[in-house]
């Protein structure tokens, strides 16, 4: 077994994109993605990764050039953050109606304005609906293997669709993590050479992208929506051979000491762990609280959601993003409608957080879970909160 | 290096015109498109061993509505404003693929497409980030002067004067009020081994520099003149017609500039009016005699330069046709 070294998480993202053999990278600088691609840049300037670096001129180009080297056959990696995600939305959605499975690390950002370099999901958020199988990352080892994951996943002839890890940017990018790095020979055990269904090829000519008329532009979404909500079956199997392989397994929703809980916290990405500390903390002082993540958020978990809320009272969701407009975050919003007529439902609290880089500490879990247990006595609460906005 | 590259270069005669042909009948282009015509010329000139990269626009309309499709090679429509980077991913996965052993090594031509509007406005950035990174492409820009797909709308690449339906002429505007962008020139700035500038009435031309663009290792630009009987309210047996007359009026002059060095390939000894040129189009119906002279010394200013260019002064060009 490969054993552990210290490393900052955005290398080891290059690290196992180096190991997946990619073909292609078209990159772009963005904080706090930009590690990233340097590192990349610098595995093939050494000759250690043997892919096409394309500096190109925008992140609106990189995923242009991704779907054409995906087009030819080529295995593609690209990563951004929020100004360049939003830059590339276009592309974003043209990528799955094309079935190319490129693979994207996105280093999660406030989007602007005003400008923030700074950690929240309003980037991803945005990107929702586009069609992605969308996975988040709580540490450096599940960002490296969910990237190895995600090609395994895409590239399967069943999905062949795109795909996004996300990471929290700084909070987790730019940290330094204990991470064991799969080797090449090591993940081509699980990652098999991309063979692509179809190819633009001059021996054997295919149209791709032709104009979509009302007589079936309708069937070609549905076909879109359902290999993605059928996607997850492969998704699981993918994760289940992982933990056979390299010992560490995952599943679309984690669950931690919710035996009993009377509020559930409810995460994505890296401040779950901070979350963990608090639930620890007032599980001593026998406060009954528990914590639930969503690894997998497209296609959403929804059987796994409703078992995994079973005999719980209340949800204290924390969204990481604001959908403006709509009261209350997306996370929230989508695990109110995932409750919508299900056999068990426990209340569910919206609160909202940690927005362009502002920590959400212990003590504001603490709070939150001591609201959700007072809003449940009372048998409601307020639609949605900000939690840690400064007074002055 | 791009002269190593042609050496092989056998020019198409009359009697030596390709047969393969590219584009399908039965597309759903207007009578006397011109800039299908240009397209089908350059295709026919660089044969099937090609990916194409289509931008948004007429051309991706009228040759794909799913399910039919006029394209006998690979073709991929991705959106509007980014044919040069589709390409430029085309070509760097397959020299990536190549190169592990996992694609057969042959030399195919990948050709980006995109009309005025996709080159000269939405399109250059990504236009010139793929120029400059030197990709192993053709891009082609086919200039019919404005947006048509979208019904008329003005471009950079407009002609001064010219009515369009976001640039109309009424009681404070003659219509277009900017001069066309040189978009060749641009793609030139760039230094890539190849530019050139075509058009359909000159098809042995266009098909020659076509085929040298597909020849030459790097980037190479074309850009073709397609006038748009729809658009130029212009009668559709006019297409080739008016072709020749921009050429001959010096509206649009052809020429090449390979390696940076810039060859007139169609020398016209006594250039006719430009009034010749735009009385036969509607969207020129409403100018006065002031603008069209004001046309007409722009049009002989822009050729100068271009002769300056070619490092051929008046004198020295008339002495060669002496
Ligand atoms: C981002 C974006 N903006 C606008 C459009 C609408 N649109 C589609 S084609 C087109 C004009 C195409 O003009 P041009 O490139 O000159 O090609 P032509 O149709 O004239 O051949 C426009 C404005 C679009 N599809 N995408
Ligand atoms: S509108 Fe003009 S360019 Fe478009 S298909 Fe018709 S003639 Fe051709
Ligand atoms: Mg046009």
């Amino acid at each position: 077994m490969p054993k552990k070294v210290g490393i900052e998480v955005s290398l080891a993202v290059s690290e196992a994109v180096c190991a997946a053999d990619v073909d292609v990278i078209p990159a772009y600088p963005v904080t706090p993605q930009t590690h990233i691609v340097e590192h990349l840049s610098e595995l093939v300037a050494d000759g250690e990764l043997d892919a096409e670096f394309m500096p190109v001129e925008s992140e609106h180009s990189a995923m242009s050039a991704c779907i054409g080297a995906a087009a030819v056959g080529a295995r593609t990696f690209t990563a951004t953050s929020a100004p360049g995600l939003a830059l590339m939305h276009e592309i974003v959605f043209i990528a799955p109606s094309l079935r190319t499975p490129i693979v994207m690390v996105i280093a999660n950002r406030a989007l602007s304005g005003p400008i923030s370099i700074w950690n929240d999901h309003s980037d991803i958020m945005a990107q929702r609906d586009c069609g992605w199988i969308q996975t988040f990352a709580e540490n450096g080892q599940e960002v490296f293997d969910l990237i190895i994951h995600a090609f395994r996943v895409a590239e399967d002839p069943e999905v062949l669709l795109p795909m996004i890890v996300n990471m929290d940017g700084f909070t987790l990018s730019h940290v330094i993590e204990p991470i064991e790095l799969l080797s090449a020979s090591e993940v081509s055990q699980y990652l098999k050479p991309f063979e692509p269904q179809l190819v633009l090829d001059p021996k054997n000519p295919v149209t791709m992208g032709p104009v979509g008329v009302p007589e079936l532009y309708t069937e070609a979404r549905q076909q879109a929506e359902s290999v993605l909500n059928g996607s997850k079956k492969v998704i699981v199997r993918a994760w289940k051979e992982f933990a056979k392989l390299y010992g560490r397994s995952y599943k679309p929703i984690e669950t931690y000491r919710t035996e009993g809980a009377e509020v559930v916290l409810m995460t994505m990405g890296s401040v779950t762990e901070t979350a963990m500390t608090a639930v620890d903390r007032m599980r001593e002082k026998g406060i009954e609280v528990g914590l639930m993540r969503f690894r997998l958020w497209r296609p959403f978990p929804h059987e796994e959601f409703r078992r995994a809320v079973r005999g719980i009272k209340a949800l204290a969701v924390v969204d990481r993003a604001i959908s403006f407009g709509a009261q209350g975050g997306p996370v929230c919003s989508k695990v109110k409608s995932a409750l919508y007529g299900a056999p068990y439902q426990p209340q569910v609290f919206g609160f909202i957080s940690g927005l362009g880089g502002r920590d959400i500490t212990v003590e504001m879990f603490k709070q939150m879970v001591k609201k959700a247990i007072r809003y449940a006595k009372k048998g409601e609460g307020p639609v949605y909160e900000l939690i840690g906005v400064r007074e002055r | 290096m791009t002269e190593t590259a042609l050496r092989d270069f056998k020019k198409f005669t009359r009697e030596s015109l390709p047969r393969v042909e590219v584009l399908a009948q039965g597309h759903r282009a207007c009578q006397g498109c011109g800039e299908i015509l240009a397209l089908r010329m350059a295709l026919k000139a660089m044969g099937k061993n090609i990916i194409v990269a289509s931008a948004t626009g007429c051309m991706e309309i009228v040759t794909s509505s799913y399910p039919q499709t006029a394209w006998e090679v690979p073709w991929i429509h991705v959106a509007f404003e980014n044919a040069a980077a589709v390409a430029s991913g085309i070509e760097s996965g397959r020299k990536a693929l190549m190169r592990k052993g996992r694609l057969r090594k042959q030399r195919i031509t990948v050709v980006a497409m995109a009309g005025d509007g996709g080159t000269a406005d939405i399109g250059i950035q990504a236009l010139s980030g793929a120029l400059e990174r030197g990709h192993d492409f053709v891009y082609i820009c086919l200039d019919n002067e404005a947006y048509m797909n979208t019904g008329i709308q003005r471009s950079s690449a407009t002609p001064y004067g010219a009515m369009t339906t976001t640039s109309p002429p009424g009681k404070l505007s003659i219509g277009q009020r900017t001069w066309k962008k040189n978009v060749p020139a641009i793609a030139a700035a760039h230094t890539i081994p190849y530019v050139a500038t075509a058009s359909p009435a000159y098809y042995l031309d266009l098909m020659n520099k076509a085929k040298k663009a597909a020849m030459i290792k790097g980037p190479a630009y074309l850009h073709l003149f397609s006038p748009c009987p729809t658009g130029w309210r212009l009668a559709p047996e006019r297409t080739v017609e008016i072709s020749r007359l921009a050429v001959q009026t010096n509206v649009f002059p052809l020429y090449e500039v390979v390696d940076g060095r810039y060859i007139i390939t169609k020398k016209i000894k006594r250039p006719k009016p430009v009034e010749e040129y735009l009385k036969l189009q509607g969207r020129f119906r409403h100018l006065d005699n002031k603008t069209i002279r004001q046309i007409q010394v722009r049009v002989d200013k822009e050729y100068d330069l271009l002769v300056q260019k070619a490092g051929l002064t008046e004198t020295q060009e008339e002495s060669k046709h002496n």
